[in-house]
């Protein structure tokens, strides 16, 4: 069983974003940057399989600031082979475009199942699963939180709104968007990391022809309007505490 | 090509879902602006009965047979390409849900059509498609320019008003027959599976503190209860929460969760994603707790405290209880 996690990085949501001067894109000079945490749901649900019915799995990342980074970490949680894909993409790759690079690169690559993350915070023209999937010719379900491979095929969990989940059986080679592994994703200590630039290979491959159209052109980034936001409660942890009961008292809601 | 705005429907246990009529109210508009028709398009098994439903709509092309009961990411995606061939609309909307996921992309690929996906907005002025698209969990809005004459949208549910999209007028409906191409399928259904049932159920809750990702730790849950007891409410959550397995599915607040509209919705360490909000927005009283002064939670509470979380959680149980 061969499986391959495409992974991608993602700015960090927890720092401030800022627009550029173009008006059309992030202010990219101080973001920090991390691995998409569907795609870290999608490499741990890989490496259960792994351990639990024995596997080979791929991590493979376009190319872009830090990347590197991401995919040792991979190693170091437990991945075989690392792939990076050469090409001049720019900042922002749209979802078309690293789908149809990925789609190039395992077009020459032995695979049974790809694990990716279901969607990521930037893909503004679409989730990468489906498209890659679709210019693979395979089948494909989103939004998935349980994998089990039985007989050649995988029986999977897809999730809906409140809380039903349809189960499919889906051919294999297939491509699976994950929305959570079955367990929190693991840990790689820094030394395990180290040691992993040291002994995993990084296999460099170019992405080939990526001349997609996307069809839209940005024609602004703006943050959403906050006019009707929040009223703000400001002072001490004790003053807040003391107006929220307030609050809470004249709309009746304090027992 | 035409000037037509399709919308794709979306049931789940024989109910058309609230977002296929916000789609029929945001698409009614499309259409008008652009001259064409509104069609919906429903795929099921026996669905007549949601047929009438659509009325908004001046059409619906509908695929009923029992081969397609079931959504099918392979199936419908298969059915739509079929019927998006031969009737070429301008604009197709797709709801970001679950299953739209499936869809929109791969019809994106498979008819070589643009896709943008997360809208919350679009608009059709002198014949030029716009979208806005809400982005990096909601902290960024992005507005697109259509190219060409015709694309798809997949819209995140909540975005529009359901009752737009209502009509006591009963659509003409255009029975398709399915496409030969569903003999080969990769993908098969085998079956639903309804949450377990015992948990509390937190749509019928009056006070939800519902707790993110900012709680740090699992070790950090008896805090906030003791804050939930002390309110008289129980404890719900957004995703990160429950994808941990630190509480059960049952309490999970959002697009894959449930949606909840108690009277108050304590979001604490809650950021906001647009899959969150999507759940929770509609609570008559919403108060967010957040370290992050930027956290888009902010602009859907209706009062909000930047701080430490904890040392504000601390001190409510403390009052509450004396």
């Amino acid at each position: 069983m061969n499986i391959i996690v495409p992974i991608k990085q993602v700015t960090d949501l927890v720092e401030e974003l800022e627009v550029d001067a173009s008006g059309k894109d992030l202010n990219r000079e101080w973001l920090k940057y991390k691995i998409n945490e569907f795609d870290d749901h999608a490499l741990e649900e890989a490496l259960c399989l792994k351990e639990e019915s024995g596997a080979n799995v791929m991590a493979i990342a376009l190319d872009s600031a830090d990347i590197e980074k991401s995919l040792y970490t991979a190693a170091a949680k437990g991945a075989d082979k690392l792939i990076k894909v050469t090409g001049d993409f720019g900042e922002a790759i749209p979802s078309h475009v690293a789908a149809k690079a990925l789609a190039n690169v395992l077009e020459s690559l032995e695979y049974d199942l790809i694990l990716t993350g279901v969607q990521a915070a930037d893909d503004r023209d679409g989730q990468v699963a489906v498209l890659l999937a679709h210019y693979l010719g395979l089948p494909h379900v989103s939004v998935v939180t349980g994998v089990n491979l039985q007989d050649g095929k995988a029986i999977v969990h897809k999730e809906y709104s409140g809380g039903l989940m349809g189960e499919f059986e889906v051919d294999l080679p297939g491509v699976l968007g994950i929305q959570a592994a079955r367990q929190t994703p693991r840990y790689a200590p820094v030394s395990r990391v180290r040691q992993a630039m040291r002994s995993t290979e990084l296999e460099e491959m170019p992405a080939g022809d990526v001349s997609v159209a996307v069809g839209t052109t940005v024609q602004r980034m703006f943050k959403p309007e906050t006019s009707d936001g929040a009223q703000m409660i400001e002072g001490s942890a004790e003053d807040v505490a003391n107006q929220i009961l307030n609050i809470l008292s004249e709309r009746g809601l304090k027992q | 090509m035409s000037q037509d705005v399709f919308v794709i429907a979306e049931h789940l246990m024989g109910n058309l879902e609230d977002v296929t009529f916000e789609l029929l109210g945001k698409g009614r508009e499309l259409a008008d602006n652009l001259d064409g028709s509104l069609v919906g398009v429903l795929l099921g098994g026996g669905v007549e009965d949601l047929n009438r439903q659509m009325g908004k709509a001046d059409k619906v092309i509908c695929i009923d047979h029992e081969q397609i009961a079931e959504f099918n990411p392979d199936s419908y995606s298969k059915c739509l390409m079929e019927v998006l061939k031969t009737h070429e609309p301008k604009v197709t909307l797709v709801p970001n849900t679950s299953m739209g996921m499936d869809l929109a992309a791969a019809l994106s690929v498979d008819l070589d059509l643009p896709l943008v996906a997360y809208a919350v907005d679009a608009s059709a002025k002198n014949g030029t498609i716009a979208v806005t698209s809400q982005l990096y969990g909601g902290k960024m809005n992005v507005e697109s320019r259509l190219e060409g004459d015709r694309c798809i949208i997949s819209v995140i549910a909540g975005s529009f008003s359901s009752e737009d999209g209502k009509s006591d007028n009963v659509p003409e409906v255009e029975e398709v027959s399915p496409p030969d191409s569903l003999t080969d399928l990769k993908i098969r259904f085998k079956r639903l599976i309804e949450p377990e049932a015992g948990d509390v159920d937190i749509t019928q809750q009056d006070i939800l503190v519902s707790v993110g990702r900012g709680i740090q730790s699992e070790d950090n849950l008896p805090v906030l209860q003791k804050l939930a007891d002390a309110l008289g409410g129980v404890l719900s959550a957004s995703r990160p929460i429950v994808d941990n397995k630190w509480l059960p599915k049952t309490r999970q607040v959002g697009k894959s969760g449930l949606k909840v509209k108690p009277k108050l919705y304590l979001a604490v360490g809650i950021s906001g994603a647009p899959e969150h909000i999507e759940g929770m927005k509609d609570a008559e009283l919403i108060i967010a707790v957040n370290s992050d002064p930027n956290a888009p939670i902010f602009d859907y509470a209706h009062y909000g405290v930047v701080g430490d979380l904890f040392d504000v959680v601390g001190q409510l149980s403390e009052k509450l209880k004396g």
